[in-house]
């Protein structure tokens, strides 16, 4: 989050003189003070990812058992790509719906807390992150109990007619999409709340005073004014959702399978680990793309 | 909305707010005349920036009217009224640079080519050239002078300013008071300007309405409320004052003799606020003058004796405490002038005044003398 925070603004701002030369023994504090990190990242990001990479490019025709060798084969990928690609849109698609889904609740909701909630603050916020105190499985499985075809929620919507007789939630994209977007729903709201938590409510008392109605104080000074927080919070609860299988898997059937499940059961069901690397990578740079081009169009340098 | 036939005088009527069981402006009417600069002059909590913020509409009244004109804009949201105003904390968009945050209110209104108002307005208020600045990159002062900019460009017919000038420091403020006067004059919208500052609200307005506990203590020009207050309150917060506790004796002719800790004292009764019972004699420390001894002292003066107990020289005046027989310390302002003696402490020295400059307020009959200097506040406008 903070790295979105400091996307530098360029042009136009003098540049500060270089700090005075500083007795030589500090100057390399400062490096040695990410030593303990960097050797972090680099073991245990840098390295993997490494090996990932090269995994992604293995003869296909290895297993296992009679060993990989690292023939380039870069084949892997369209391969890969060809398979799957309908479990790669299924991803960015229940994703999507259960962002959108997200942001329609949790935007007033952060709203409310950060700025209407009074002495409530806290127990409000503390009721947003509780559910995240028991693991991802457990509230997943709790769904499943919640939308079970002879549960409370199905028997309420068959009696009012939104299902059918025969009608179910479970096993279906609605079950994997609620499930999304309930778990990851907390990424989005703290992010938003501190940024709105942080909003002057003097700033909206002056647009009111300048002629704005609710509406138009809204999309002109609260709106643009919480888009860090936005920003933060649809990118985390965007990014781990597509590459989400435990929903699809616990929620849904294979019809609904995301392309987390296909890279799961390439590693361990199927053991084809370049065809799995290479879906990992494929991955990766989708989301790195639609990151990307969203950071462009939301504009994080106007608004910072 | 812009420019409309000028509605007339902003009029409150009987205007209160209460929060909870606090009465944070207790039944305030009065009528501020078209075009005027008026300032609400009061202590921190005695209500001024409620009665401020009732007439912008951020504040619902409790009861009462806020009019303009023949119109009762009480119930109006704040964005319905022709009334704009200038932040104690500027409140700028910091998302929005220096053109964005002074076009705001007329592009909310849909006002398209909004170019070479925009442009005005920010020379007007000297700030040509900064259009692409956010706020952050100003100063305090230019900040202050974009929020005036801000709010004047929608030509209000009540501008409003919230002590507008308290986070300036002395020398900007002093600018500022001087270059709001001219911009109010330049533009001839009504003013209505809350402070805490009472030289601030002496130096622009035409008309200063002293608050305290939710109330109008009193109403007029500064040098009417300065020469002449009607209480106590606003004898000691405009300015600073000798009162001196005594009781009314009679009358002789056009004046009222006053007796005071033993000694008797004669104001003009067009000076008095009150023509029997316990009263304050009040004299300002510039309008009492010292001598060596009781014969210095010029015909028709009223006087009294004292022993010197301070004395701080602060260039243009020395300021004197002379404290009386019966233990009181009275503020005596002498001018550097050069023609006058000086003083050193521990001397006798005799204060007099022209008994046309001191003035008699009621008084109730448990207070004492009240001479005080008040700390914090600055001294006097005599400064």
């Amino acid at each position: 989050m903070s790295a979105l925070a400091h996307v530098p603004t360029g042009s136009g701002q003098s540049a500060s003189p270089p700090p005075a030369a500083r007795p030589g023994r500090h100057r390399f504090l400062p490096y040695l003070l990410l030593l303990p990190g960097a050797a972090w990242l680099f073991l245990f990001f840098a390295l993997p990812l490494l090996q990932l990479a090269a995994a992604s490019l293995y003869d296909p025709n290895g297993t296992l058992s009679t060993g990989y060798a690292l023939t380039w084969a870069f084949g892997n990928y369209p391969t890969a790509l060809q398979q799957y690609w309908p479990q790669f849109t299924r991803s960015f698609l229940y994703a999507g719906i259960a962002l959108v889904l997200a942001l329609l609740m949790g935007y007033p909701l952060a709203y409310a807390i950060a700025q209407k909630a009074g002495r409530w603050k806290n127990l409000l916020l503390v009721c947003v992150v509780a559910p995240m105190f028991t693991s991802f499985l457990v509230r997943t499985l709790a769904w499943k109990t919640i939308l079970s075809d002879n549960g409370w929620l199905v028997g309420l919507l068959r009696d009012v007619h939104l299902l059918g007789p025969d009608g179910r939630l479970l096993a279906t994209p609605i079950a994997v999409v609620l499930g999304l977007t309930y778990n990851f729903l907390p990424f989005l709201v703290l992010p938003l709340y501190a940024s709105l938590e942080r909003l002057d409510y003097r700033l909206l008392e002056a647009a009111s005073d300048l002629y704005a109605s609710p509406l138009k104080t809204f999309r002109r000074v609260t709106l643009p004014l919480s888009m860090p927080g936005l920003i933060a919070g649809t990118l985390l609860f965007f990014i781990p959702a597509t590459g989400d299988y435990i929903n699809a898997e616990l929620l849904g059937t294979p019809n609904e399978y995301m392309i987390g499940n296909v890279i799961d059961s390439a590693f361990l069901v199927r053991l084809d680990y370049p065809q799995g690397a290479a879906l990992s990578f494929l991955l990766m740079s989708a989301i790195l793309a639609v990151v990307f081009v969203y950071l462009r169009r939301a504009g994080t340098e106007e608004v910072l | 909305m812009a420019r409309e036939t000028p509605a007339g005088d902003l009029r409150l009527a009987h205007l209160t707010k209460t929060f909870g069981a606090f009465t944070a402006v207790d039944d305030l009417s009065l009528t501020i005349p078209q075009g005027s600069f008026f300032a609400l002059l009061g202590a921190s909590g005695c209500g001024k920036t409620t009665t401020l913020r009732m007439i912008a509409g951020l504040e619902e009244p409790t009861s009462g009217q806020v009019l303009l004109g023949d119109r009762d804009i009480a119930r109006l949201r704040p964005y319905k009224r022709p009334v704009n105003t200038v932040f104690q904390s500027y409140a700028l968009f910091p998302h929005l640079d220096i053109f964005e945050n002074v076009a705001f209110g007329l592009r909310r209104r849909g006002i398209r080519s909004v170019d070479g108002q925009v442009r005005q307005m920010l020379s007007l208020v000297q700030l040509a050239g900064y259009e692409r600045r956010r706020p952050a990159q100003l100063s305090g002062g230019q900040q202050q002078r974009v929020a005036l900019a801000r709010a004047l460009i929608n030509h209000p017919q009540v501008l409003l300013l919230d002590e507008p000038l308290g986070a300036l420091d002395l020398k900007l403020r002093r600018q500022m008071q001087i270059e709001l006067k001219r911009i109010q004059t330049e533009v001839g919208i009504t003013f209505v300007h809350v402070t805490h500052d009472q030289e601030e609200a002496m130096t622009m307005a035409d008309t200063v309405a002293v608050m305290n506990a939710g109330r109008i203590e009193q109403l007029g020009a500064p040098a009417e409320i300065y020469e002449f207050p009607a209480t106590a309150f606003v004898a000691n917060f405009l300015g600073q004052s000798n009162l001196i506790a005594g009781d009314v004796s009679g009358g002789n002719g056009g004046d009222i003799l006053v007796t005071a800790h033993g000694a008797r004292f004669s104001v003009p009764s067009a000076r008095a606020r009150t023509n029997q019972g316990p009263v304050y004699l009040g004299v300002r420390p510039e309008k009492l003058h010292l001598a060596g001894a009781a014969v210095q002292v010029p015909s028709g003066s009223q006087h009294l004796d004292g022993t010197i107990t301070d004395a701080s020289y602060v260039g243009v005046s020395t300021q004197y405490l002379l404290r009386t027989g019966w233990g009181t310390e009275l503020s005596v302002f002498v001018a550097n002038s050069g023609a006058q003696q000086r003083f050193a402490v521990g001397e006798r020295a005799v204060a007099y005044w022209d008994p046309r400059h001191a003035f008699l307020l009621g008084r109730r009959a448990d207070e004492e003398d009240r001479t005080t200097p008040v700390l914090d506040e600055p001294v006097g406008a005599s400064s």
